[in-house]
């Protein structure tokens, strides 16, 4: 599939910013959350921006965006219009809880009870952004409960390595937040490792089950429909080079997950502020770069059965 | 509405496209393109026209396959692919604003261009390319299995076929009603066994393939390379004369 830089970057930001509301409403939760004021402004003013950017940066590719609100309609049956309206109603106990804990200074008693409800809405908003690609037969690569599960693990890794920042540069709850961080990255790394094997050994359709000739005989393709390249192609027909998408895929197991790891588990006990900031600056800056390279992979090393009556010979 | 009609429909419209006889001469595919282009929906656009990198929206493409049989010698097939108008479309659940649809009383499957915002997310969903995004006027489009042309009452009765079915100068094309085991198109894909393509998908098309006939010389037709070497005059002669 084409990778699209704007669908990227709204299935990588607002997973982030749905898993930095996550942690803060199970923090909450817990009620042991900083009520330190500005701690919850840079936290909150992150989370949403990085949602409300994503959730933009999702409307660049539309062909009739002004037409926009007819797509919360068909929630019934759309995974696309559930993301939609879940997004939406996400908003209301995310914005009371950041309304309680930026104004009143308070992130107790009903104010946290906002927060855990906004942490339930995270999940689900990003399960039902996950499923518009996990619902899709037509893409056996996307056709896995591993998609869903690997984009909840990485919205919440995103979101806690933020946090561990954030913590870091206000010199509270590292140790909790690392305690989250850590085995959400290990978690999440073995779930991208399952997700790459499952993908790498499937074999669902070929072009002779795609044009059912396998009946008659061995099948290779002639002349395409036309002499230059269609919507379908541009599209559908994404081949990624094998030696890319290796170097890729390790390049985002050490910068998502391995190198984020060790920066968090010796940032905890570090004893220069000046070290730990850093160490937690390279996470960020790690993760940003490496979830990036983990998405566009999600989507260039995904192959669509229409390929298969153009030059694909098995998907 | 995007979800699927509760029962199936009493009347299940499609085409039946005879692989045997499509000769690939895209006769189907230009009329599906003129009559569209002058019809009801928006115009399928092309963009550059006349330059060199010319690309368009069609919503019937010929493919074409070269297959190799077990006796080692081929034949070209020429595959027109369109929208198969699925039972089970994943193209009109996917849909979040309601625009893509199946009809509850023949099963055709609609874009319905008003309400459509171009998401492309039903493309995606398809896994025989049938719908494509028309960039000029930003939505998706797909054979409409021409239903301004057959329910079309200024028509003449024959005339009441889509475009392609028209002017198909082979008799590849056949339009009917599958769900009646009386009508042609049921009776040919009885006869003939007319098959769903890439049945895993799961998506049940409507429209059916007949496969190319086996060649009636199959089992004497041989590759030159293994053909025997027969020597002699008269061996050629003979030869000569079996032609």
């Amino acid at each position: 599939m084409h990778p699209s830089r704007d669908i990227i970057f709204f299935t990588t930001a607002s997973g982030a910013g749905y898993g930095i509301l996550f942690w803060l409403g199970i923090f909450a939760m817990m009620r042991a959350l900083p009520t330190d004021r500005a701690f919850g402004v840079v936290a909150l003013v992150v989370a949403f921006g990085l949602i409300v950017a994503g959730l933009l940066a999702s409307t660049r590719h539309l062909g009739h965006p002004e037409r926009m609100l007819m797509a919360f309609s068909q929630w019934r049956s759309s995974w696309l219009s559930r993301e939609g309206v879940l997004a939406m109603v996400t908003f209301g106990p995310a914005g009371l809880f950041a309304l309680g804990w930026v104004v009143f200074e308070n992130n107790r008693g009903l104010w946290a009870d906002m927060g855990t409800l906004t942490a339930i809405l995270a999940v689900a908003t990003v399960f039902s952004t996950a499923m518009i690609y996990a619902s899709l037969r037509a893409i056996p690569a996307w056709h896995s409960v591993w998609v869903p599960v690997n984009y909840l693990v990485l919205a919440g890794l995103t979101g806690a390595v933020f946090l561990n920042f954030v913590g870091v540069l206000f010199d509270t709850h590292q140790l909790m937040i690392a305690r989250a961080a850590m085995p959400t990255i290990l978690i999440a790394l073995v779930c991208k490792l399952i997700y790459w094997a499952i993908v790498d050994s499937k074999r669902v359709s070929t072009i002779g089950s795609a044009t059912q000739l396998e009946r008659i005989g061995a099948v290779r393709p002639l002349d395409p429909p036309h002499t230059t390249s269609n919507y379908l192609q541009r599209e559908m027909g994404y081949k990624l080079d094998n030696k890319v998408g290796r170097a890729l895929r390790f390049f985002v197991v050490i910068w998502t997950y391995l190198v984020p790891f060790f920066c968090v588990l010796v940032g905890r006990d570090v004893g220069s502020p000046a070290w730990a900031l850093t160490l937690a600056l390279v996470a960020l800056v790690g993760v940003a770069a490496g979830v990036g390279a983990e998405r566009w992979l999600f989507f260039a090393e995904a192959k669509h059965q229409s390929a298969l009556y153009y030059d694909e010979r098995h998907i | 509405m995007t979800t699927l009609p509760k029962s199936p429909p009493p009347i299940k419209l499609g085409l039946v496209i005879d692989l045997d006889v499509c000769v690939g001469c895209h006769a189907c595919a230009v009329n599906c393109k003129e009559w569209n282009t002058g019809g009801y929906p928006a115009p399928l656009s092309d963009t550059d026209p006349y330059g060199a990198s010319v690309s368009g929206t069609w919503l019937n493409r010929i493919h074409s396959y070269e297959v190799e049989n077990e006796q080692g010698t081929g034949q070209t097939v020429y595959f027109p692919k369109s929208c198969l108008h699925c039972d089970d479309a994943p193209c009109v659940t996917c849909c979040p604003t309601g625009a893509s649809y199946k009809r509850v009383e023949d099963g055709i499957v609609l874009v319905d261009e008003s309400r459509c915002i171009g998401c492309k997310l039903c493309s995606w969903a398809c896994p025989y390319g049938a719908r494509e995004f028309d960039e000029p006027t930003g939505v998706m489009k797909k054979c409409t299995l021409c239903v301004d042309r057959i329910y079309n009452e200024t028509f003449a009765e024959e005339d009441r076929v889509p475009a392609c079915v028209a002017t198909c100068p082979a008799n590849a094309r056949h339009f009917g009603d599958l769900n009646d085991p009386e009508s042609n198109v049921s009776k040919m894909v009885a006869e003939r066994e007319g098959v769903d393509l890439m049945p895993e998908s799961g998506c049940r098309p409507n429209n059916k393939y007949l496969m190319p006939r086996p060649r009636r010389d199959a089992e004497e037709t041989k590759r030159l390379d293994s053909a025997p070497a027969e020597g002699g005059l008269l061996s050629w002669i003979d030869k000569l004369l079996e032609r």
